[in-house]
């Protein structure tokens, strides 16, 4: 069974984050004045095969573990769901 | 002795660790990434640039090198290992030292000359300097903030692990004037070895009068002392 995990790495929230201040400014500049927070992440996609919905989840949280974020400053997050194409084919090149 | 200087690809500052090297009258020999002989370096330097595109984070990948089993084979050993810029975000990543490095506060990338305070001349790469003093430095980074909570900081601070600190050219603390807007104006720190130093600026980018500063020597002199005082720093096989 092939799974879709997408794995969302955001800052912690004691740690700054310059970028997610400096959107903030950008979007009141557009008069965007009810923006109160913004916090710039990470989205990076997975897909991955596996027996169980569950075995899978657990292999992409190693990944975090170990590569995939830095858990001196980020936090983790997994969504994980059936891919739809069982074997996808590879993109199109441009024309 | 002989420097091990190693190499990444997107390594670019080994060329000029390998010139302070020369200059100083030692020898260096370059240590590839796929390899894991570190060819009986007295001390390895992990130079600047950004080891395989720094994807993902800086470091974050490098740290899984074959080299950098070795090299932490050789630091768990007490070896000296003297990570700078890229090679500082290598070994925070590589956990050797504590904290990580994040990007500027300014979300620029910047590149000029700093004022590092020496805080502790009790360690094999400040040996040469005293204490209190101010050595003009150049950084060269995008993301040389240096971030770790604080009981990890107070720690540091105790154990005097805080090799460096950004200053004014006097001295005086900076403050949010610092290069990145490192926590508590961090330049470089070291392991709980001591054999380990990570810092920002590029010593090598100062290792001559012609290139504006040689305060950079001191860094790499004192190395050297410290590897022909103490022949009890490991020497790698």
């Amino acid at each position: 069974m092939r799974y879709l995990a997408e794995v969302v790495i955001s800052l912690k929230p004691v740690v700054n984050d310059p970028q997610g201040l400096t959107v903030r400014a950008g979007l009141h500049q557009l008069g965007f004045a009810e923006v109160s927070e913004v916090r710039v992440g990470k989205h990076i996609s997975v897909e991955v095969d596996g027996d169980s919905e569950a075995g899978a989840r657990q292999r992409v949280a190693e990944m975090c573990e170990k590569l995939l974020r830095n858990p001196v400053i980020e936090d983790y997050r997994i969504e994980l769901r059936p891919s739809r194409e069982a074997s996808p084919a590879p993109a199109a090149p441009p024309a | 002795m002989r420097f091990g200087i190693a190499v990444f690809p997107g390594t670019w500052s080994d060329g000029d660790c390998a010139r302070a090297v020369e200059v100083l009258g030692h020898q260096s020999v370059r240590l590839w990434h796929r390899d894991r002989d570190l060819q009986g370096s007295d001390c390895v330097i992990l130079p600047g640039g950004f080891a395989y595109g720094d994807h993902l984070r800086t470091g974050a990948v490098a740290r899984f090198a074959p080299l950098m089993e070795s090299v932490q084979e050789f630091a768990a050993a007490g070896g000296l290992v003297l990570g700078i810029c890229n090679g500082f975000q290598i070994l925070c990543e590589a956990h050797l030292l504590p904290g990580a490095l994040t990007r500027n506060a300014s979300l620029e990338f910047r590149c000029e000359t700093t004022w590092l305070r020496v805080e502790t001349v009790e360690t094999p790469f400040t040996g040469d300097c005293e204490r209190g003093g101010v050595l003009a430095i150049p950084v060269s980074h995008g993301e040389g903030r240096f971030v770790a909570d604080p009981s990890t900081l107070d720690r540091l601070e105790a154990e005097q692990r805080v090799a460096f600190r950004y200053v004014a050219r006097d001295g005086t603390a900076v403050g949010d004037a610092s290069p990145n807007g490192s926590m508590r104006d961090i330049a470089g720190v070291v392991s709980e070895g001591r054999n380990v130093l990570g810092m920002m600026p590029h010593p090598e980018r100062a290792a001559e009068p012609l290139l504006g500063s040689d305060d950079g020597m001191r860094i790499f002199r004192s190395v050297v002392e410290a590897v022909a005082e103490h022949s009890a720093f490991a020497v790698a096989p």
